[in-house]
Formats: structure tokens, sequence, C-alpha cells
């Protein structure tokens, strides 16, 4: 029991106590509890990239800087090298951002700018959302059997017509970069779009009379004062949408055709580091397993920068436009 | 007062203004679905003038107001019965757009409301909006100096309008509304979120606004209208028909509203009977 120093003669009778001792002890225990669950995270985290890069560190005494900058991965010759890798990687996921960035902010606007009843918009946005429920390997089967077959006349079209433009410059013979682009944009599609959608949510309903009693059109409004007030919430919907293309993997590994090349066109085959750990590590012994090991810390440290990097566009966003240190 | 005899009659005792009527609003009805929120009220707004919004809560004030601007239009249920003259022109017009409307005629809410962007971009919105053409920082520069925080903020322009305090905030607004010269700048309770001192300097604000601008000001602080408001409507609350329907009870200069009322519910709430 705490001490109380208002307890005297003429107040003894008030309701009014000092909390319990199991009230203070349910404090502590509550405090407790939530440092140790923060606490467990870091320590889970260290002890993954502990784990991974103890198996990984006989390969990078070996291999180096070169693993990086290598283009093969030839077990019988025991070269490695990833760059094809990471190009893809960061390809396949950049171009899924730009088509599910797009639609996702698109679908964002349509569901919270007043364009639909707002019981129709919370059924579309439910609909959005189940497509992160679908697994990845339906969207991979998906793909394989319905995108493919899809794209084939265009992709011969475009590669036929505008074959001297890069982006066009082979042809489309099954998987290749344009089907895991889309199937990747999809796939993000409701990170994207969802976290929008409580950016824009969250705008108070005192800048859109703002907006409009500058007599802003609806789409002036939009564009103008809600977009940029939405902006930072925006770049924390992409940052994760783009973390979450960096990771894919079942989908990818089946659709993007697991070809160690670096090229700009949109229907030849690549592949991406997490394809690569995918397909690469049931039949992986010896120093492939330690090879494997280095490419998964190299993918870990991409997904890291490009977060840090995102939280930092953020930050400088939020200062900008919302006047916040 | 020149109210005539059959106007005596009327619930609205009769205002006839002195000076150039640059707004008539002739408002019969408004609506929000099947409620009845104001009823039959003439306003008339006189150019160069402050005229003072004033009322007991519920009464429909910031509602006439709002619907001389059509800021009501964003509300799907919003119905307004009447006519709102600017220029000659019915505002409600059918071939009139809202957007149109709220181009000449301004608004200053009872929140500060900047919008999440830098000081000069905030000022410069509307001038950008209207693809004005000429030297933006010098209409930047004067629409500060009239909202009275230039000298705040000269030298931080690009900072974000949100990291003004609430008083610089609502004279942001304000100097963000009259950047493109409207002629009629509406504001509703412009002080109620604000301290003292920002309400005294926002006041002192609207007296040297009214010498180029026309001002509609919704207040619910009676010593504000007295304080600023060259006349004033006093609306009241209609509870007789089963709903709390406002009316405009009475209208007038504000010196005669205040002290000497031709209304017995004028007079209880200037008395502060009731609030």
């Amino acid at each position: 029991m705490a001490s109380d120093p208002f307890q005297s003669a003429d107040t003894a009778n008030a309701v009014s106590g000092p909390p319990s001792a199991s009230d203070y002890a349910g404090d502590a225990l509550f405090r407790f509890i939530a440092y140790a669950c923060a606490l467990l995270i870091v320590v889970l985290v260290a002890y993954i990239l502990w784990k991974i890069g103890g198996q990984a560190l006989p390969a990078m005494q070996e291999f180096g800087p070169s693993f990086i900058t290598g283009t093969t991965w030839d077990v019988s010759k025991g070269d490695y090298g990833v760059l094809p890798e990471i190009w893809g990687t960061l390809y396949s996921s950049l171009l899924a951002l730009l088509l599910g960035g797009i639609f996702g902010v698109a679908i964002a606007i349509f569901l919270t700018q007043g364009f639909i009843h707002a019981r129709l918009a919370a059924v579309f946005r439910t609909i959005v959302e189940l497509l992160a429920a679908i697994p990845s390997v339906v969207y991979g089967l998906w793909g394989i059997y319905v995108l493919i077959p899809l794209l084939r006349p265009t992709a011969d079209w475009l590669h036929e017509t505008l074959g001297w433009f890069p982006l066009f410059s082979s042809s489309l013979n099954g998987p290749g970069m344009a089907p895991a682009a889309l199937v990747l944009a999809i796939m993000i599609l409701p990170t994207v779009a969802a976290i929008s959608v409580d950016a824009f949510r969250r705008i108070p309903y005192k800048v859109k009379e703002a907006a409009y009693g500058m007599g802003t059109t609806r789409w002036e409004a939009i564009l103008k004062v809600m977009l940029p007030t939405a902006s930072s919430g925006i770049l924390a919907a992409l940052v994760l949408g783009f973390g979450r293309a960096l990771g894919e993997t079942m989908a990818l590994a089946m659709l993007i055709g697991n070809s160690n090349q670096i090229s700009v066109s949109l229907f030849a085959p690549a592949n991406t580091l997490a394809s690569l750990l995918a397909s690469n590590f049931p039949e992986a012994s010896g120093i492939e397993v330690e090879a494997l090991m280095y490419a998964a810390m190299v993918l870990l440290a991409i997904t890291f920068v490009v977060n840090v990097l995102g939280l930092m566009i953020q930050q400088m966003t939020m200062r900008k436009f919302e006047g916040k240190k | 007062m020149n109210a005539t005899p059959e106007a005596a009659l009327d619930t609205a005792a009769q205002f006839s203004p002195q000076g150039e009527v640059v707004m008539d609003c002739k408002l019969d009805k408004i609506f929000y679905g099947d409620f009845l929120a104001v009823r039959s009220s003439d306003v008339p707004i006189e150019k160069g003038k402050i005229t003072g919004f004033i009322g007991p809560s519920g009464c429909g004030k910031s509602t006439v107001l709002r619907s001389l601007n059509r800021m009501n239009d964003l509300i799907d249920i919003f119905r307004f019965e009447g006519k709102v003259t600017y220029k000659g022109q019915d505002i409600y017009g059918k071939k009139i757009d809202p957007v149109v409307v709220r181009r000449y005629i301004g608004m200053v809410f009872q929140q500060p409301n900047p919008f999440s962007m830098s000081i000069f971009d905030n000022v410069a919105f509307g001038l950008r909006l209207n693809r004005f053409k000429g030297n933006i920082e010098e209409k930047v520069e004067k629409a500060l100096q009239r909202a009275a925080l230039w000298n705040e903020v000269k030298d931080k322009l690009k900072n974000s309008g949100l990291s003004l305090s609430g008083g610089q905030q609502q004279r942001l607004c304000i100097a963000r509304a009259i950047a493109t010269e409207p002629d009629v700048l509406l504001m509703d309770e412009p002080c109620s979120a604000l301290d003292p001192i920002a309400t005294r300097q926002i006041e002192e604000l609207m007296l040297e606004l009214k010498e180029r601008y026309t001002l509609a000001l919704v207040t619910h602080n009676m010593q504000q209208a007295m304080r600023v408001a060259d006349t004033t409507a006093f609306f009241g609350v209609d509870i007789s028909a089963g709903g709390r329907t406002g009316y405009l009870v009475e209208m007038g200069n504000t010196k005669e509203v205040f002290e000497n009322p031709q209304e017995e519910l004028t007079r209880q709430y200037v008395a502060g009977e009731f609030s």
C-alpha cells in the first residue's frame, strides 16, 4: 500500500484512496511484458542474422565481393555470382511497384474520395484485401496457365513491331519478366491500396472543406490537396509494397524463368534472389549451401537498405509538408 | 430601424440596408433531408461592411453563412429553397457551378485549416488555381501583409504552413482566402479555436479588411459582434413545430440590435439570459 498524504480525519470517509499494492504490481508486470516483447523482437532479428551470417561466412571469405559482381552460378565449376539475381530482384520489384503503386493509389482515391457510396466502398475494399489472401503458389499457377497465354499475342506483336526498343527486344517464350512483374504487382496491390486508403481516411474533413472553399473542382481538390496531404502515408504504403515484392518467392520462382541473365527486355526470362534460394536449396550441398546463405544475406541487405531509404524519404516529406521535426 | 407596420407583423423585423447590397440572401427554406434547418430569413450583405451573424447554438447561423458560397453543397442531403443573388445572379441558378461561386466568395473556417504545404504555396494556391499569370511572389507578399502575417513568416516562407501557431495558421488561411482578391469573405467563427491574443489580432485584421472586402462573420461571441460588426443579424431557434428550426429574428445596425432590440427574444439573448 502506498502512503497517502491526503488521508486525514475530515476526508477519512471519502471514496478516493491510493491504488492498492496489486494495482502497482499489475502496472510493473505490464511494463515488464511490454519491454520483454520489444526486446524479444530485437533478439530474434539478431539471432537470425547471426545464424545466417555464420552459415554464409565461409562463402563470404571465399568469394568476397566478386560474388556480388559475378554473373554465373555454376555448381560444377564452383563459380558463384548473383549480379543477375540482384538485377532481376530490383527490376521485377520496381516494375511491380510502378504498376501496383499507380493502381493501388488510384483504387484508394476511388474508394475514399466520394466516387461511390460508403457501403459499396467497403465491399470493394474487402475484395481488394482478398487479393492478399490468395496463396502465392496459386498466383504462380494462375500466371502459368492464364496470364502467360494471355500475354503472348500482345508480347509477340510488340516484339515484332517494336523489337528495336530495348523493353521489347526478346520474344516471350513462356516464363519471363513481364508475367512475373504483373503477378507481383497484383500481389502488392492490396498492401498499397489498404495503407493508402488509411492515409486518405486520416485527412481531416476540414482539409477537404478548405480545398473546396478555395473553389477547386473535385480533381483539383484530390490532386493538389488530398494527394500531397496523404503523401507520407502513401510513401509508407509504397515502401511496404516494395519490401513485399523484393522478398516474394513462390510465384516468382514459377513465373520468372530462373535464367541467369541481365536484360531490360520485359519478355526475357530472369531470376531473383528469393527464387534462386527456393529453387536451388533442395539439391544444394557443401559450398553451394554457404553461397546460398550469402545470397540470402545480400537479399536481407537490399531489403534493409530499401526500408531505411523509404523511411528517410517519408520523414523528409513529413517535414516538408507537415512541418514535423 | 425603419420597420414598416406590415413588416412588424412578420416574424423577422424588416431591415432596410443603407448602402450597396453586394449579396442578397432571400432564404426560404433550408433542409437537411426532411429536417427543416432554417426558414424565411432575408439577409442582405452590404458592401464594405462586416455583417455579424449571432444566435444560440443550432439557430442555423453557420448554415446560412455556408449557403452563401454553396459550401453546403458538399453535404448530399442539403437542399436550399430561395434565392441568393450576387452581382445580380442567383448563385443557386441552374447554370451556376458551385466551384465558380466559391472562387469569388472566399471562406475562412472555424478551425484553421492550412494545406500541408509550404506557407508560400498555401497563399499561392488560389493564384495557381486561377492560372494567375502575373507576379505570384508579389501577390503572396501583399496577401500576407494584409493578413498581418508577413513580418512573422517572411524568412520562412518555405516552412510548412502547419508549423505555425494556431493564430498564425488562421491568419495564413485568411491570406490564402484574400490572395485572389475575392469580393466577399465569409468567416465562420474564425476565432473560436484561438486564444484571446490571437482573437484580438484577427479582429483588428477584420476591421482593416473591410476597407477592401465585404465580410460576413458568424460568431458565438456577442462581444466580438459588438466590437467588429457594422450590421448584426440575430437568429433564433423555433421549436414550436417539433423540430429545431432556425430563423432570422432581427437584423439591424449592431448598436441598435444590442442597445435597442425590437424583439423580446433578441433582448433576452443580448442580455445574456440564454445562449
